[in-house]
């Protein structure tokens, strides 16, 4: 259990997807205007990172993996090389589905979350999080975790800087540092907040 | 393809497509794409070669490839078409270099599959290729390719000289630790300074812009 709470602290704090890495900077940017359509975004990356870092958790192992067509007698069949084609595809469809389960059951959520979800295809920090799953070998439990912690750090992300663009209005910022500018500068002053988070473990 | 619809080998319609991009409209400053990983593979010069060399072949080769495929394209699976020709671009791209530099590719890590969802790469073939034709699109893919090297070699440049006193390997400025006088600074090689450079580096392309306008 411990190894899983550990995991999770990792993801959404020390390896924090934007500030550490730098992945979803692209959305973490345009749409981090107000608090409410950051949550909103947040949430959406939250459940379709939970679901699609899992299920390419089990396509590596089952299909991709060298050796794992030893089943059909084709022991030395190594698809790794298909990995990348295969999780975008992967993650496409399962933001398709979400969209539709959404629409179909939850017509309140899908009111909120409807035009984030097709922003998310492209959204790096979600191929991201599948690909360092694939490159630190987790398995299929440590999978779900890992996928939460990214999604929940991701959120919590956006979810601040939203909150400090907010208050930025009534601040008096040099005409040419207006706009990305002194957004890119408050991301690295975040990123240095969350930088005093490395080497916690529990 | 359409050879009627070529324009000139060089015409002002082709040059301001390959020029354009390297600093009015450069992908990084002026429509601030493509970040996500212009900043984690910036803290050595190497690496951002590679990474620039790679980018721009994808670059270069989704343009060309979904232009002269755009009168095939139906409009509603467009997204998926684009995505799976720059994925196999991007597949193409990390064997060579797992081939040819493999302590390199293990140094990029995750990062060249990450060019798949680069936005810079997706915005051009959507907001270029579709609508212009083959030659077209090669220059302006070169163009914003090359527009993304400039910006990443300059922060690569500020990021390796000053947090380690090394040029791609080789030492410029001797560090105090090796009995030079230079003493690195090492908040340059971590994430926190990436962004404030290119925080920078916006508001110069914004001040001389707007002083030359």
């Amino acid at each position: 259990m411990l190894e899983y709470i550990n995991l999770f602290i990792k993801a959404v704090f020390i390896e924090n997807m934007v500030l550490a890495l730098f992945l979803g900077m692209c959305p973490f940017l345009a749409v981090s205007k107000r608090v409410e359509t950051a949550l909103g975004l947040g949430l959406a990356v939250i459940m379709v990172q939970t679901i699609t870092v899992p299920i390419n958790n089990l396509i590596f192992q089952y299909l991709l993996q060298d050796g794992s067509w030893g089943w059909a007698g084709l022991p030395g069949l190594d698809m790794r090389f298909l990995g990348l084609v295969i999780y975008v595809g992967v993650i496409a469809a399962v933001v398709q589905i979400v969209e539709m389960v959404l629409d179909r059951d939850f017509p309140a959520l899908q009111q909120t979350l409807g035009i984030f979800l097709p922003l998310i295809t492209v959204n790096c920090a979600i191929l991201g999080a599948s690909l360092f799953m694939v490159e630190r070998d987790y398995d299929f439990s440590q999978s779900i975790v890992y996928g939460l912690g990214t999604g929940v750090g991701w959120t919590l992300a956006i979810v601040i800087l939203a909150a400090i663009r907010e208050r930025l209005k009534y601040a008096n910022v040099p005409a040419g540092l207006d706009g990305p500018g002194i957004i890119f500068i408050m991301a690295g002053l975040m990123s240095l907040g969350f930088m005093s988070f490395s080497g916690i473990r529990l | 393809m359409i050879s009627n619809a070529k324009p000139g080998w060089m015409s002002r319609q082709a040059r301001n497509a390959l020029l354009g991009p390297l600093f009015d409209r450069n992908p990084i400053t002026h429509y601030v794409l493509g970040i996500c990983i212009a900043l984690a593979v910036t803290a050595s010069l190497q690496t951002t070669l590679i990474m620039c060399m790679a980018v721009t072949a994808v670059l270069c080769g989704s343009n060309t490839i979904i232009s002269a495929m755009r009168h095939q394209i139906p409009s509603s699976v467009r997204i998926i078409v684009q995505i799976t020709v720059i994925a196999s671009l991007v597949i193409v791209v990390d064997q060579f270099i797992k081939a040819y530099a493999y302590d390199l590719s293990k140094s990029l890590s995750v990062f060249v599959g990450l060019i798949i969802t680069n936005c810079i790469i997706l915005g051009r073939v959507e907001a270029f290729a579709m609508k212009n034709p083959p030659w077209l699109s090669f220059l302006d893919g070169l163009g914003n390719g090359l527009g993304y090297s400039l910006v990443l070699i300059i922060v690569a440049t500020i990021r390796e000289l000053l947090g380690s006193g090394t040029l791609l390997g080789y030492t410029v400025l001797p560090s105090a630790y090796e009995g030079g006088w230079y003493v690195p600074n090492g908040m340059l090689l971590l994430p926190p300074s990436a962004f404030f450079i290119i925080g920078l580096l916006i508001w110069a392309a914004n001040s001389f812009r707007s002083g030359k306008g």
